[in-house]
């Protein structure tokens, strides 16, 4: 049976050059980057050509790169750090409703445990912040605003830039969650304005339990954690080196095949939206344009999610979906709620996240599997009546 | 996460659909997650003869809703009363612990179904 992965927002396959890399810096090139002896030299300098790379994919210098473990470490860093750092100016932080949990718990936290104030901006109906929201929300007080660069279940894209200048003009440090983004489109921390980054490895095709956060050199952060004085007394820990040296030689990947990736994701993304789109009564989610290159996301009226999802499983069809019964938690996603989708529009939708190794034909596959799965489930649907919409 | 007869009773659904000239109709949604269920049953000399569903659901509500169809068939409606949705879950060899509450669904739509049917009887009798 055909299998076609599409949930590289969740996670994406590992490149074979990155593997290669990986390889020799844990069977050759193993010493401990802190060691003096040349063992540990050797190690060092594929650290901080990584890092190097790193840096260009975001256009950041190298020394205001620290690997993380992932996405989520990076984060709470952020949060926490900044938070914690300036204490002494404030105790307001800013966010918006469609973060990643990693952001959303922390505030959470912060503001249970440590007397935070957090103020969670709306989005519209196509799950955009709005710069102007930002601008009414700094109070003397704010010592953060962070927004995710792309939306991870949507798609959507932010006016970041936008809200960069506003943070820069009042002068609160402007953090932003670009996990999806960097590697997907080009990011670059000048022309966003943004004071500190979060990136992940394995949703570029790098591996997983490695990240980045870039900080801006003179932002003011403390760390997380303690222990020794690894990544200039940033975050300590013995540096894992294998995931430092795969994120580098992924991002350096992301960023000679940007164009051609782009190009070839964004034509497959078109072609697939529009051939979900001709099953009747379905409906894209997110922001048509401001988007990411290889995010669809549409909403299915009068079939739940998981169910969907089972089928396309049983078709060989890789997805993700909204719906409370997919979640643990059994609410329904907080992010297609935030942008206004009752809970049987979040209850119905479906996510897929193309990569640049699909080709057309996983896409006209998925398509030609699509309707029948729909078609079936509606007819055991309660919520389904013919020829008489909702 | 499902094992074999969850999915079974997912893929080949036994008694899908309506029925027009249903005894008893029940109808649930489920408060956890807000999905639905509706069921229908064929009522004779005090007896489930047939039973029928549409679920708006994930796989466990489907799978449940088509094995308990299976399952009420021929029990008098005393013994369906007594339904609970374990006996729904154990029918199914067991579901994963969070997708448990989707059993409910099963239970109470056939409870309602049977109370639906009792109403009817009553009115019909006050005629
Ligand atoms: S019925 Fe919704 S999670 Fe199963």
């Amino acid at each position: 049976m055909r299998r076609v992965y599409l949930d590289h927002a969740a996670t994406t396959p590992v490149r074979k050059e990155v593997v290669d890399v990986m390889t020799r810096y844990m069977l050759d090139v193993f010493g401990n980057p802190s060691s003096i002896h040349q063992f540990g030299r050797e190690a060092r300098k594929g650290m901080e050509e990584a890092r190097e790379h790193v840096a260009s994919l975001v256009g950041a210098q190298p020394e205001e790169i620290v690997f993380t473990s992932g996405g989520t470490e990076s984060d709470n860093m952020a949060v926490r750090g900044v938070a914690e750092a300036l204490e002494k100016k404030g105790n307001h932080i800013i966010t918006s409703a469609i973060e990643h949990h990693a952001i959303l718990h922390t505030c959470e936290y912060l503001e249970k445990h440590r007397g935070y104030e957090v103020t969670y901006l709306p989005v519209d109906y196509f799950g955009m912040v709005s710069p102007d929201d930002v601008r009414a929300a700094i109070r003397p007080s704010t010592v953060l605003v962070t927004v995710m660069m792309a939306n991870n279940e949507v798609g959507t894209i932010q006016r970041l830039a936008e809200i960069g200048l506003v943070c820069r003009e009042a002068e609160v440090t402007f953090h932003s969650d670009a996990v999806q983004a960097a590697g997907a489109i080009p990011v670059d921390v000048e022309d966003l304005a943004v004071d500190l980054m979060s990136l992940s490895g394995h949703k570029m095709y790098g591996p997983k339990g490695v990240g980045a956060l870039y900080i801006r050199k003179g932002t003011k952060i403390r760390p997380i954690a303690y222990g020794g004085a690894h990544e200039k007394q940033r975050r300590p820990g013995t540096e894992g080196v294998p995931g430092i040296v795969g994120l580098g030689e992924a991002a350096r990947l992301a960023r000679a095949e940007m164009d051609s990736r782009v190009s070839h994701v964004r034509y497959l993304r078109d072609r697939l939206i529009s051939g979900l789109l001709e099953v009747e009564e379905t409906r894209l989610n997110g922001h048509p344009s401001h988007r990411l290159p290889n995010n669809s996301n549409v909403s299915v009226a009068y079939v739940e999610g998981e169910s969907m999802l089972l089928n396309l499983d049983m078709a060989g069809i890789g997805c993700s979906s909204g719906s409370a019964c997919t979640s643990g938690s059994l609410e329904p996603s907080h992010v297609l709620l935030a942008m206004g989708l009752d809970h049987e529009e979040a209850h119905g939708s479906l996510r897929m996240t193309l990569g640049y190794e699909n080709t057309v034909e996983d896409v006209d596959y998925v398509i030609g599997v699509f309707p029948g799965i729909v078609k079936r489930l509606r007819e055991m649907s309660p919520l389904a009546r013919k020829g008489e919409p909702r | 996460m499902y094992n074999e007869k969850v999915m079974d009773h997912f893929c080949n659904p036994r008694n899908v659909g309506e029925m027009e000239d249903a005894d008893g109709v029940g109808q649930v949604g489920n408060p956890v997650c807000g999905d639905v269920l509706r069921l229908a049953i064929k009522v004779k000399d005090g007896r489930i003869e047939e039973a029928r569903f549409m679920t708006f659901g994930c796989g466990a509500a489907i799978a449940t809703s088509s094995v308990l169809t299976e399952m009420v068939k021929g029990m008098s409606l005393e013994e369906a009363m007594e339904v609970t949705n374990r006996m729904v879950a154990g029918a199914l060899g067991g579901l994963p612990p969070v997708k448990m509450h989707c059993s409910n669904l099963a239970a109470d739509a056939l409870q309602k179904a049977i109370e639906d049917y009792k109403g009817r009887l009553l009115r019909q009798e006050a005629v």
